[in-house]
């Protein structure tokens, strides 16, 4: 091990590696149920050839590496499940290009949502990326390697079908590039009208190489953002609710949501809608527009508009705090959920079976969905927080979340960043041919099985 | 269970229906056609009085005999299980509201300030106005005036509630109160006595108290020559006989009330809850009609009474040029307390 270390800080420097216990106490676990598995390293590189160094050792001595952003998954996924080197990549933190007429950006693989954001704020105030309500610390190579979602999905899909083009070092170290990138200096394309390779490594929770960079789309940053929140207490309307809206085609972001604190929610579930305009005269006419596409439900009285006015400025806030405040309410740091792509026609079924764990497993709940491409399909989410210091609970939490991945799967959704345990539920769950191939190609970019090993795996 | 004291005699015999002819929402032909709404409406029978009255309040002033025509509506309503807004708003609007013990009690005297279940009502308490009186202060759903579920006809919760709000109150030792919220003191008042609900404290409408400290502080007292014009909120209708201390206090500090068309018994409400009733359009008419009047009326501020009208009207009045203030913002610059702008 002391040999491994001294090449390691031979390609990165001594202040970036450390194999200090203390250290190496965060980069075992994270705020998710999952229990803890040290690594043996951690390197911190800070650039593509720094990480090319540290895959070509790691395949040398057949040490798992597992590639880290924020570590926020919630899902274990940067655990080192068979210890090994973390390689956290946030010290690869430059944004490299921005296009803005072509409104793409060139981040590199630890760039942050934060960053990047005062970033376009600074220098490009009329350009934005669609931004995940997580912490603004999360990297947005891990968030579209991930499929991870933002403010602009229920636009323009997820986050992962945002890409432009990747840089990835693949698991035998090469350095390899993907899409537009791949024959000329533009980052337009992560694939079209090339075979779309970027499938390799998109969703693949970093068992089949590195993100070094990341090619973004970037989309209009409207002057003015506005919000409504449309209530209903008959979750049975809510996909008729959602289609109706989706039809308007001009809504920035949809989500739905119900939970029983504070009080004034109970009983109740909540479509938020977020809109964008330049001027007064956009906003209010769009505004209007939602108002009369939900008319006929506030005239059966089945659903109506809250006041959303003293609320308003924490609503529009990109991203939301209030998100980090539920995860903490019964307080101990814990909290994870479960969040399976899913048919929206489903949601009614979903909200009924968030309530039946709820109950079964005595825990606190909250469910927030996000519509994808335009009401195609949603993230339903089903979240717990808990006491870390509460065995019992963590346990329920445990078992409710599993409940809930198999309910999903038996429902024909998809467990959206599973961790190892869901991961291999959904392999016993996939068509066998599917499996295979999938199994293949795993297997053909990682011959060694060094990256992220205990994920995509069967046994 | 409380009940309505309501003198159906009166409504009965009553040719001028001044509360349905006044009204700004509902038209009727003529008094004849108002009166047989009204004598349905009594007897229990459907009524459009039941799908179109809007919650505003008004009919409560209008009457010249204090025999609460908008209660007697909303009674009907509930007996009859028609929601005005939207069911999830009303459910909502019931479980916001609930006393969960999450109150705040300062070091309470026996004269004490409600700042109902309101918190920017708090820093208004502050200051020389309130001299003494700034712990002296009550907060939470447990001192929270339920009158606001009139506007969803669940007149069960404001019965159920208020007896509650009085005993909380009372257990304190307090024998004055100051509500800082209108509708406060307009349902100790107005809907207490109606229904017959003992206050054993006496209820000090605020702007009383500030007319009051404002005569007391009169050395301090800088005219601050403005132009400004008065949102009276929909709770004002259960206290009519308040309305004038608005100019008065104005009077006293150089501030000149501007005349306009939505004024006094034609005040138009803030529209907030019409929004949850009728949807946008009456609503932003509404709010249009009102804000446009104090505009062309010449008024520099928009001076409000309600927090909520203050909440919900605030950015708009700041489009048409207007400055928002609370009255006791305004008194507060009057003494030097806060600045002008």
């Amino acid at each position: 091990m002391g040999e491994i270390k001294e090449r390691l800080i031979s390609i990165v420097g001594a202040d970036a590696v450390s194999a200090e216990p203390e250290e190496l106490w965060f980069y075992a676990r994270d705020p998710g149920v999952l229990e803890a598995h040290f690594p043996d390293f951690v390197v911190a590189p800070r650039t593509t050839e720094e990480v090319q160094k540290i895959v070509q050792l790691a395949n040398e001595y057949k040490i798992p590496l597992v590639p880290m952003g924020n570590g926020m998954a919630l899902t274990g996924l940067v655990i080192p499940l068979r210890g090994g080197i973390v390689l956290d990549m946030k010290r690869m933190n430059r944004i490299l290009e921005v296009n803005e007429k072509g409104r793409y950006v060139v981040v590199e693989g630890g760039t942050s949502q934060g960053v990047l954001k005062a970033y376009l704020d600074d220098h490009y105030p009329h350009l934005r990326h669609s931004l995940p309500d997580a912490p603004p610390t999360t990297t947005i190579a891990a968030n579209v390697a991930l499929h991870g979602q933002g403010r602009l999905t229920q636009q323009y899909g997820f986050n992962s079908d945002m890409v432009t083009g990747l840089e990835v070092v693949l698991p035998t170290g090469e350095i390899c590039l993907i899409g537009s990138p791949s024959l000329g200096p533009y980052w337009f394309s992560k694939g079209p009208a090339l075979p779309d390779l970027s499938g390799l490594f998109l969703g693949w929770l970093g068992t089949t190489g590195i993100i070094t960079k990341v090619g973004l789309r970037l989309y209009p940053n409207k002057r003015i953002r506005d919000v409504e929140i449309f209530v209903t207490d008959r979750p049975e309307l809510i996909p008729d609710i959602l289609f109706d809206l989706t039809h308007l085609e001009m809504l920035e972001d949809i989500t739905v949501w119900f939970q029983p604190k504070p009080l004034m929610f109970l009983g109740n579930y909540h479509i938020t809608v977020f809109f964008t305009g330049d001027t007064e005269e956009e906003v209010t006419w769009k505004k209007r527009m939602i108002w009369d596409t939900l008319e006929t439900y506030m005239k059966t009285k089945d659903g109506g508009f809250m006041n959303v006015d003293p609320m308003k400025s924490q609503l529009i806030q990109m991203p939301q705090r209030g998100v980090a405040e539920f995860a903490d309410v019964p307080r101990g740091g814990g909290f994870e959920y479960s969040g399976p792509i899913v048919p929206i026609e489903h949601y009614p079924k979903y909200a009924a079976k968030v309530l039946e764990l709820a109950e079964k497993y005595d825990v606190l709940y909250a469910s927030a969905a996000r519509l994808i491409s335009g009401g195609h399909a949603m993230m339903f989410s089903i979240s717990f927080a808990f006491n870390r210091n509460d065995a019992g609970m963590m346990k329920r939490v445990k078992e409710a979340l599993e409940e809930a991945t198999n309910f999903a799967l038996e429902m024909g959704g998809i467990p959206w960043k599973p961790n190892f345990v869901e991961q291999k539920m959904i392999l016993k769950q996939m068509h066998p041919e599917t499996k295979k191939l999938l199994m293949a190609v795993k297997k053909l970019l990682d011959p060694n099985g060094i990256m992220n090993p205990g994920n995509w795996e069967e046994n | 269970m409380y009940r309505l004291n309501h003198d159906e005699g009166l409504c009965a015999n009553c040719l001028a229906v001044a509360c349905l002819m006044k009204c700004q929402y509902m038209k009727f032909g003529d008094n004849k056609e108002a009166h047989e709404e009204m004598l349905r409406l009594i007897n229990g029978e459907d009524t459009r009085i039941l799908q179109e009255c809007q919650t505003c309040y008004a009919c409560e002033e209008y009457c010249p005999y204090g025999n609460h025509p908008y209660y007697l509506i909303c009674e009907r309503r509930e007996a009859k299980g028609i929601y005005t807004a939207p069911r999830p708003i009303t459910k909502q609007w019931i479980n916001m509201t609930q006393m969960q013990g999450k109150y705040m009690v300062g070091e309470v005297k026996e004269r004490a300030i409600s700042l109902c279940y309101i918190p920017t009502l708090g820093p208004l308490a502050q200051g020389e106005i309130f001299a003494g009186l700034s712990s002296s202060v009550v907060f939470g759903a447990e001192f929270m005036c339920p009158a606001v579920h009139t506007h969803f006809a669940k007149m069960s919760v404001v019965k159920e509630r208020l007896p509650k709000v009085v005993e909380n109150i009372v257990k304190l030792g307090v024998k004055e109160i100051i509500c800082l919220h209108d509708e406060c003191y307009g349902t100790f008042t107005s809907i207490a006595k109606a229904y017959g609900i003992e206050v054993p404290f006496t209820p000090i409408y605020y702007m009383d108290y500030l007319l009051e400290r404002l005569r007391d502080l009169r050395d301090k007292i800088r005219p601050l020559h403005l132009k400004a014009a008065y949102q009276r909120p929909c709770s004002n209708r259960l206290i009519p006989d308040k309305n004038r201390l608005v100019k008065e206090i104005l009077d006293f500090i150089g501030v000149e009330l501007v005349s306009r068309t939505y004024e006094g018994e034609n005040a138009l409400c803030c529209g907030e809850v019409i929004r949850s009733i009728s949807g946008y359009r009456l609503a932003d008419d509404i709010q249009e009609r009102n804000l446009s009047d104090m505009v062309q009326a010449g008024a520099e501020y928009c001076v409000f009474n309600c927090p909520a009208c203050m909440t919900v009207l605030s950015e708009k009045a700041k489009k048409k040029g207007l400055k928002p203030v609370h009255i006791v913002e305004l008194c507060q610059m009057a003494i030097g307390e806060k600045g002008v702008g």
